[in-house]
């Protein structure tokens, strides 16, 4: 039989084998451990005791270079922290505001609504720093990056102290098995005991990388929860009504066939 | 054999009641469906997340001088804060209720007797009332003036006269301490 | 056709002035389609349902949108993270995309495949083409909206393009953008035509449907009805196998849109635009792949043209050839059924626009070049070389000589239904 189905599996079939024959020269990027995230999969959400850890890690390492520039501190309502908590969280930053009514600007205690204090007033700033290097805002980083949770944990735990010794390092640069090149101008941020857990957990390098990607991509995709349970609900109503429609249409079609 | 296919209603039968059953179930599924689907996009017009988590504001009133009024923006529109003096709030509380069309007591408007806020909006079309200067026309009744159509509203905020149905709105608010108000 | 009569007097006073009932009763239920039309037949129906959800959710999204270059991209954050249902708006639109474009690509292949441009239907095929053209404009303009990596770089190869024209190309890009780099005028001015075109696609579709209804429905025998025997009333048989249609194809598109967002999307583009620094391998949207495999394929001058402008040259006319189909095939029969070595062609020919794509997604070095110069050899050599030698040369079969006729004698009639279930 050559239907236009098997005709199209064999088009498919043609250029799949095209595909998995890449011509040399393309820079592959390096490989990366899959990980198993509690937020994948069709029914995934967010571990909350990760994303705590994870928010702790974030302030407490990334934070001093990294910005976070579209969360506010009210966001972390949606994940379980409490008004108290964020409150709490919000006051040990200062933003500035105004003009008052004498016309300057001033500091107040960060609110609820207000966003993540970005650690450098500007990019200059932030490249003056850090030897040059823009350190980017980690917001979107899981999306912004292919693969992005899987990427960022190999990156965070993919540090080797010893380049090999045909890579010849420049100056200010770490080896790192997971970036694209492999000379990255972070330097290693975690390591053992880099936290003091507020829960207890023992911070690994392991742990911790995995606790702050969970953050990052609850930050990158905060509506990720919603959207599945949203999605299970929409997709079994469909199946049901399309299973309808079929019906139907077997019934309005039976007197023609 | 195809070529006689018919709808008209005498073709019908066990088959027809069945197929007549299962077309009612399944528009009914999918007009069901299709109403739930509009719903978000109803709702994207509603209040964002972020324009809600703005719509406290904090003012400080420490220096606002005994009969100064002054205006605060609280979700986009003007907010009247009037210091009042004790001769005002005498003549607040002293007009008969039969005397209003919306009848309010000021002790109801004014958590505490010196300090009204009142929504700077006049409730018949939305323009803001005069009398927030001290040079502006404050009505008859000493409070504010809608030059828009001519309503007149007294020093508690409450309709006087003229086409507004009803007294200035008071919105939420509470002293955090004696010096700041949080409106919303 | 005799004036129907209506029950209701509000309905027979408006239809005798305006008779928009009739004409809707003529149209959409009596209208006689072919009775063996198959699956393939869905996706036309199904291309006007998402061009309506694309404008309703873009309304939705230009409510929300901010086009400055400033605030472009934290405003389509602002959607998708405080707006309510922000991000479904956003996610049904930029899937919504790529599925008008699967759906579209489907209906021009399923036209090639049954020879729905042949006389008498070459205008309602024309039509489609401008259609697909407004499409792709309309697309590349929207992707640019985000103001990330990849809507800036895209913007500035694209736009690029037209400084290849001789003489005027440089004075041309620098009105296309109004400035001299893509900067805040081009954001704005791609705003304001992201948001006209999908009404000009509209107008074009009602013509499209115009000229169809004209000439009637082409089917998978590719041969003409010949009286009612052959044909089924719209309503309610295609009516409901289109609205079946519709529920496979919501599946599909909301699978993705709550479990796979951002499947078609580029992950630069979660990055703000930076006009001082270009993504290390920029590619455009999936649908455009082909098309950007033909544009790289000439890498060579050929006697005074620069290589850029037969690039762009032959880009443009991969799509515009598609206007002189009607008249580059002269085959005795429209469908491929009929047609055993164009059946075998169409094929091919499906399998080298895919190869263009894979192409077209990789980087230009190594092995890529020759494949995609083949491609691009193989793409216009179907249209300018194997179509009219097929069409004098090819042993094609006796169609039937009448669409009940097949279905009633069983063969492929019988083909046709199992297509169909």
């Amino acid at each position: 039989m050559s239907t236009p189905m098997n005709k199209l599996l064999i088009a498919v079939a043609a250029v799949a084998f095209l595909g998995v024959a890449p011509p040399a020269g393309a820079a592959e990027a390096p490989e990366v451990p899959e990980q198993d995230w509690s937020f994948s999969g069709m029914f995934g959400t967010f571990e909350r005791g990760a994303l705590r850890r994870g928010l702790q890690v974030y302030r407490e390492v990334c934070a001093s270079c990294h910005s976070l520039s579209l969360i506010a501190f009210r966001n972390l309502g949606d994940v379980g922290f409490s008004p108290d908590e964020i409150q709490a969280i919000a006051e040990e930053y200062e933003v500035e505001d105004g003009p008052d009514d004498e016309g300057e600007m001033f500091m107040r205690p960060a609110k609820a609504s207000d966003r993540f204090v970005p650690p450098f007033a500007n990019e200059q700033a932030a490249r003056a720093s850090n030897n040059g290097a823009l350190p980017p805002d980690l917001s979107l980083m899981i999306k912004a990056r292919k693969n992005g949770a899987n990427y960022l944990y190999g990156l965070l735990i993919g540090y080797v102290e010893e380049a090999p010794e045909d890579v010849e390092m420049m100056e200010g640069m770490y080896y790192n098995k997971v970036f694209p090149g492999h000379q990255i101008a972070m330097a290693p941020p975690l390591f053992e005991e880099a936290v003091e857990y507020a829960d207890g957990t023992e911070a690994t390098l392991d742990q911790e990388a995995h606790d702050v990607v969970t953050f990052l991509a609850w930050a990158a995709q905060p509506e990720l929860e919603e959207r599945k349970r949203l999605g299970v609900k929409v997709l079994l109503f469909l199946i049901v009504l399309t299973a309808m429609l079929y019906a139907v249409k077997r019934k309005i079609w039976s007197d023609v066939h | 054999m195809a070529n006689t296919v018919s709808t008209s209603p005498e073709h019908s039968g066990e088959g027809e009641t069945r197929r007549d059953f299962l077309l009612i179930a399944t528009s009914t599924v999918g007009v069901i469906g299709t109403a739930l689907a509009v719903w978000p996009f109803i709702d994207s017009m509603n209040p964002a997340a972020d324009t809600l988590a703005l719509a406290t504001t904090g003012v400080d009133i420490s220096a606002i001088e005994d009969g100064q009024r002054i205006t605060v923006v609280w979700r986009g529109k003007p907010v009247f804060i009037d210091h009042r003096t004790a001769a005002v709030i005498e003549a607040a509380e002293s007009v008969p209720m039969e005397d209003l069309p919306d009848p309010e007591p000021d002790s109801a408007r004014a958590e505490k007797p010196e300090w009204l806020v009142v929504v700077g909006v006049c409730t018949h079309l939305g323009c803001i009332p005069l009398g927030q200067k001290p040079s502006d026309p404050r009505g008859e009744f000493g409070g504010w003036f809608c030059p828009c159509h001519g309503s007149h509203y007294d020093t508690s905020g409450r309709i006087r006269k003229g086409p507004a149905p009803a007294n200035l709105p008071v919105p939420p608010y509470e002293f955090v301490d004696d010096s700041t108000i949080s409106i919303g | 056709m005799e004036a129907k009569t209506w029950k209701n007097p509000v309905i027979a006073w408006i239809d005798d002035r305006l008779p928009v009932f009739s004409m809707m009763q003529a149209e959409l239920v009596d209208y006689p389609t072919p009775k063996n039309l198959n699956y393939w037949w869905n996706f036309g129906s199904l291309a006007g349902i998402v061009l309506v959800i694309m404008i309703a959710t873009g309304i939705m999204l230009a409510m929300q949108y901010t086009a400055h270059v400033d605030y472009a991209f934290e405003s389509v954050e602002r959607i998708m993270r405080d707006v309510n249902y922000g991000w479904l708006l956003r996610y049904l639109h930029t899937n919504g995309g790529s599925m008008f474009f699967i759906v579209v690509y489907i209906h021009f292949f399923r036209g090639m495949y049954y020879g729905s441009y042949r006389a008498p239907r070459e205008l309602l095929w024309i039509i489609g083409v401008f259609i697909l053209l407004a499409m792709m404009a309309t697309s590349f303009m929207g992707y640019v909206l985000p103001w990330g990596q990849m809507s800036f770089w895209g913007a500035t190869v694209i736009t690029n393009l037209f400084s290849a024209i001789p003489l005027v190309g440089e004075a041309i890009v620098t009105w296309l953008w109004g400035g001299f780099s893509v900067d805040n005028p081009t954001l704005n001015r791609f705003f304001a035509l992201h948001y006209l075109l999908p009404f000009i696609i509209f107008a074009l579709v009602f013509v499209h449907l115009w000229a169809l209804h004209v000439k009637k429905s082409n089917n998978p025998l590719g041969i003409d009805v010949k009286g009612p025997q052959d044909t089924l009333p719209f309503t309610p048989y295609y009516t409901i196998k289109d609205t079946f249609g519709l529920g496979v194809f919501m599946i599909v598109y909301l699978a993705f849109v709550f479990f796979a967002p951002d499947f078609f999307g580029e992950p630069d583009n979660y990055i703000k635009a930076n006009p001082m620094q270009t993504p290390p391998h920029i590619v455009p949207e999936w649908y455009f792949l082909p098309y950007y495999a033909i544009l790289r394929a000439i890498t060579f001058d050929i006697w005074f043209v620069s290589a850029k402008l037969i690039g762009v040259i032959l880009m443009f006319a991969s799509i515009l050839i598609l206007l002189f189909l009607p008249w580059l095939d002269r085959s005795p029969v429209r469908s491929a059924k009929f047609r055993p070595i164009y059946k075998q062609l169409f094929w091919v020919f499906f399998a080298d626009c895919i190869i263009l794509g894979v192409v077209g997604g990789n980087a230009p070095e190594g092995a890529w070049v020759p494949i995609g110069q083949a491609a691009t050899f193989y793409y216009f050599a179907h249209f300018l070389i194997i179509i009219p030698l097929l069409g004098k040369f090819e042993k094609t079969r006796t169609p039937p000589t009448s669409i009940s006729a097949a279905v009633t004698h069983g063969g492929i009639g019988t083909k046709v239904k199992e297509a169909a279930e």
